[in-house]
C-alpha cells in the first residue's frame, strides 16, 4: 500500500475562469437559455411581448395633442390614419392639466401650491440625504430653476416670482454652507405649507406653531423629574388647552393689530394631485413616528401602554379605510368641542394618519421582532437607558430591516389617497376625472385621463421604491 | 503564563456580596441559594456543565436577569427593582458577550465611544481618545473605522472588550467569551484577557477554558443544578478536587 503522505510545496496562484464563464455569453446562458424548456419560455416571452407592443405602438402614434373636443380628435385621426385607426386623445390633458393638478384651486393663486411643493422638495432633502451636501445643493437648485420656470409658466405676477425666488436663493445659501440646517426648514414646512395653500391670516398657522413649542417645552421641563412618557402626556395636555380654548382670541388679535395673510382658500376648491400630495405626505411623515411609538407601545411590559397600542393597532387594521373615512366626515364632528368648524381634509388626513400608523406600526414591530436579544442586552449591559437603548440602537436596526415594508406601506397609503373621492374631495382619478369627463366636449372619453393619472401615480410610486433601494444599499453595513 | 498570578493582588474591599440569591424561570429553580463574596482584583472562573445556571448567575451581576430572593450587592449599589440603581451598577459593570453584541450598523469606534457619550456624558473628542486606547490595547486600532461584519470573530470579541473598557468599569463580567470561536481566535481573546487580569481588573468569567482557569484565577467555582457545588484555587481545584460531581466534570472536560 502506498503512504498517504502528500505535501504541498507550491501554493497555487489565483487564475481567471475560462473564456464561456465569462460576460455576455455567460449571462444570456444563465438566464435565458439554461435549459430546452428555459429557452422555449424565452421565445414564447419575447413573442408575447411584440405582440402587445403591436397593438399599443400603433396606437400611441396615432396620440392626438391639438384638438377642442373629442369629436375634433377622432376626425383628425380618421383624416390622418384612415377610419379604421384608434389613437389617445392627450389634447384632454393639455387643456385640462390645471385641474388634474390643482383642482378648482383658483387660478391666480396658482403660485401658492406650487412655491409649496418646490419647498417640500427641499425640506425633503435633509430627511432623505441627511448631512449630504451634494443632494441638498442639487435638489434646491433642480428646484429653484423648476419653480422660476413653473412660475412664469403659469402666469404669476412678477412680486410674487421674486419673493419665492428669494427664498429659494436663501435656502440654497443655507444648502450649500449647512445642509443639516435644512432640518429647521422640514420641522416648519408643515405650518409654511399649510398657510400658503390654504391662506387666511398667518396668524392662523403661527399660533398652531405655538403650540407644537409650547408642547415641547413642557415636555422638555417635565420629563427631568417624571419621565418621558408623563412629560409627553403633560405636555400634550396643555398643547390641547392652547389649542382649543387660546389660540383663537390670541390670533385674532394678533391678526386685528397686523393684518398680514394670503387670500382665503376653501378646502372644496382643492382637489387633484395637490390634494393627494398634501394627503399623502402629511400622512406619511407623521404616520412613521407614530407607528414607531406604537410598536414601541406594543412591545411594552405596562399592561396599560400595551392593551392601548394592541387595542389602537387591530381596530384600526381591522376596518377598511372607507369606514374610517366616512366616521371621519360624519362622526369625528360629535367628538370635538361644539362650534369648532373643522375642515374636512384635515379631518381626513388626521384618520388617514392613524389609520397608516396602526399599518406602519405593524411593519415596525416585525422589525423589531428581528433584532437578535443580545442587541437589547448589550445595550442594557452599557448602561443606556431605554429611550437611548431605542434610538441609538434598537430602531436605527429595526428601522433597517423593515425598509421594504415600511415603504409598501407608504406606497399603498399614497394610492389609497384616491379613496377621498367617496366622502367628496375632488381627488385625481375619481374627482377630477369625473368633472373632465362629464364636460359635453369630452364625453365619451374613457382611457387618456386615467393613462395620465396612473402614469403620475405609477413615477411618484417608483421612485419611493427606487429610494428605498438606495437607502438599502446605503445602510447595508453587515457585509455579508 | 503560571508565575502572572503571583503579580496580582486581592485587596480587602467588597465588590460584590451575593446573598442567599434565589432565582426561577417558572417553576423552574435555577438559582439556588447563592451566598458568594468577590474581593476587589479578583479573579474567578465559574465552570459547570450547560445548564448549571453560570450564566444566569453573572447576568444576574447586571441585572440582565431578576433574582427573587436574596441580595446582591454590586460596588455598595443593592440591586433592586429601582432603575436608578440598575443603571449605576451597569455603568460600572461591563459585560462580555459569547456572540460580542458588537452593534453592526455602527463603526468600531462608534461602537466604543456610545455608551461613554451618552451615559457618561464625555465629549466626542475625549470619547474617542480614549476609544483609540483601548483599540490600541487590544491591539486593533487599524480596524477602528470599520463595522463590525468586517472583522473576524476573534478581532469582534476584541473589540467588544474595548467598548466595555471604554466605559471604565471596576468589574468585568464575561459570558462564555471564547465559545463562538476558532481555535485560532481563542488565543489572542485569552491574551487580552490575561492582560486585562495583570492589571487588577476584578473579573468573573463563565469559560471552559481551564488553561486561563489555571494561569489568572485566583479561585475556581463549580456550579451544578444552580448552586456552587465547590470553589477553590485553581492549582487544589484541578489537583485535588472534592466533590465527586466535580471529579467527574473535570475527569469529561480535562481527559482527552
Amino acid at each position: 500500500m502506498a503512504s498517504p503522505l502528500f505535501v504541498r510545496n507550491d501554493m497555487l496562484p489565483p487564475l481567471p475562469p475560462p473564456a464561456g464563464e465569462r460576460g455576455v455569453v455567460k449571462w444570456l446562458r444563465e438566464n435565458l437559455f439554461s435549459s430546452v424548456l428555459n429557452s422555449v419560455l424565452t421565445l414564447l416571452a419575447c413573442l408575447a411581448v411584440l405582440w402587445l407592443a403591436s397593438f399599443i405602438l400603433p396606437w400611441l402614434a396615432h396620440s392626438v395633442w391639438n384638438a377642442s373636443s373629442l369629436a375634433e380628435c377622432r376626425e383628425k385621426i380618421a383624416a390622418s390614419f384612415g377610419p379604421e385607426a384608434a389613437g389617445p386623445c392627450w389634447a384632454v390633458i393639455r387643456l385640462r392639466w390645471n385641474q388634474f393638478l390643482f383642482g378648482l384651486y383658483p387660478q391666480a393663486e396658482y403660485w401658492r401650491p406650487t412655491t409649496a411643493a418646490a419647498l417640500m422638495m427641499v425640506s425633503l432633502s435633509p430627511v432623505l440625504y441627511y448631512g449630504l451636501r451634494r443632494p441638498a445643493l442639487n435638489i434646491t437648485v433642480t428646484m429653484t430653476v423648476l419653480l422660476v420656470l413653473a412660475l412664469i409658466g403659469l402666469g404669476t405676477d412678477w412680486g410674487h416670482i421674486v419673493l419665492s425666488v428669494a427664498i429659494m436663493l436663501a435656502l440654497m445659501a443655507v444648502a450649500a454652507t449647512a445642509p443639516k440646517r435644512l432640518l429647521w426648514l422640514t420641522l416648519l414646512f408643515p405650518f409654511i405649507a399649510f398657510f400658503l395653500i390654504w391662506g387666511g391670516p398667518i396668524w392662523t398657522a403661527v399660533g398652531t406653531l405655538a403650540g407644537f413649542v409650547i408642547f415641547a417645552l413642557v415636555w422638555q421641563f417635565v420629563q427631568k423629574p417624571l419621565g418621558v412618557v408623563v412629560g409627553a402626556g403633560v405636555g400634550l395636555v396643555v398643547a390641547a388647552i392652547w389649542w382649543t380654548s387660546l389660540q383663537s382670541s390670541v390670533t385674532g388679535v394678533l391678526a386685528a393689530a397686523l393684518p398680514w395673510g394670503l387670500p382665503y382658500v376653501v378646502s372644496d376648491n382643492i382637489g387633484g394631485f395637490l390634494l393627494a400630495f398634501v394627503i399623502g405626505i402629511t400622512a406619511i411623515s407623521a404616520s412613521l413616528p407614530i407607528g414607531v411609538l406604537l410598536a414601541l407601545g406594543r412591545r411594552s411590559d405596562m399592561p396599560l401602554i400595551h392593551s392601548l397600542s394592541v387595542g389602537f393597532i387591530e381596530f384600526f387594521r381591522g376596518v377598511p379605510l372607507i369606514t374610517v373615512l366616512f366616521a371621519a366626515n360624519f362622526l369625528l364632528l360629535y367628538f370635538l368641542p361644539p362650534r369648532t368648524n373643522f375642515d374636512l381634509i384635515l379631518r381626513v388626513i388626521i384618520v388617514v394618519i392613524i389609520f397608516a400608523s396602526a399599518y406602519i406600526a405593524e411593519v415596525i414591530r416585525g422589525g423589531l421582532a428581528a433584532l437578535p436579544r443580545g442587541q437589547y442586552e448589550a445595550a442594557d449591559a452599557l448602561g443606556l437607558d431605554y429611550w437611548q437603548a431605542q434610538r441609538l440602537i434598537i430602531m436605527p436596526q429595526a428601522l433597517k430591516i423593515s425598509i421594504p415594508g415600511i415603504v409598501s406601506s407608504f406606497i399603498g397609503l399614497f394610492k389609497d389617497t384616491t379613496l377621498v373621492a367617496l366622502v367628496g374631495l375632488m381627488d385625481p382619478l375619481q374627482g377630477v376625472t369625473k368633472i373632465v369627463r362629464s364636460d359635453n366636449a369630452w364625453k365619451g372619453l374613457y382611457w387618456e385621463p386615467y393613462i395620465f393619472v396612473g402614469g403620475i401615480f405609477f413615477l411618484v410610486c417608483f421612485s419611493m421604491s427606487r429610494y428605498s433601494m438606495y437607502l438599502e444599499r446605503k445602510l447595508k453595513t453587515d457585509h455579508r | 503564563m503560571a508565575e502572572a498570578s503571583k503579580k496580582m493582588v486581592v485587596s480587602d474591599e467588597v465588590a460584590i456580596q451575593i446573598t442567599a440569591m434565589n432565582k426561577w424561570y417558572g417553576q423552574f429553580h435555577v438559582l439556588r441559594d447563592i451566598n458568594m463574596t468577590v474581593q476587589r482584583g479578583e479573579r474567578i472562573v465559574i465552570c459547570g456543565p450547560s445548564g448549571s445556571g453560570k450564566s444566569t448567575l453573572i447576568r444576574c451581576i447586571n441585572r440582565l436577569e431578576e433574582h427573587q430572593s436574596g441580595q446582591i450587592i454590586v460596588d455598595g449599589t443593592e440591586l433592586t427593582n429601582d432603575i436608578k440603581n440598575i443603571d449605576k451598577v451597569r455603568s460600572e459593570v461591563g459585560m462580555v458577550f459569547q456572540h460580542f453584541n458588537l452593534f453592526p450598523h455602527l463603526t468600531i469606534l462608534e461602537n466604543c465611544t456610545l455608551a461613554p457619550i451618552w451615559v457618561r456624558k464625555v465629549p466626542r473628542k475625549e470619547a474617542e481618545e480614549t476609544a483609540m486606547h483601548y483599540l490600541t490595547k487590544v491591539k486593533i486600532p487599524d480596524q477602528a473605522h470599520k463595522y463590525p461584519g468586517q472583522l473576524s470573530g476573534g478581532q469582534q470579541q476584541r473589540v467588544a472588550i474595548a467598548r466595555s473598557l471604554c466605559m471604565k468599569p471596576r468589574i468585568m463580567l464575561f459570558d462564555e467569551p471564547t465559545s463562538a470561536l476558532d481555535p485560532e481566535m481563542i488565543k489572542e481573546v485569552l491574551d487580552t484577557m490575561i492582560q486585562l487580569a495583570e492589571e487588577g481588573m476584578t473579573m468573573l468569567c463563565v469559560t471552559h477554558e481551564m488553561g486561563f482557569a489555571q494561569a489568572v484565577a485566583n479561585r475556581v467555582i463549580f456550579m451544578d443544578k444552580g448552586q456552587i457545588v465547590e470553589q477553590n484555587e485553581p492549582r487544589e481545584f484541578f489537583n485535588n478536587p472534592q466533590s465527586e460531581r466535580t471529579k467527574l466534570f473535570l475527569s469529561q472536560i480535562l481527559g482527552h
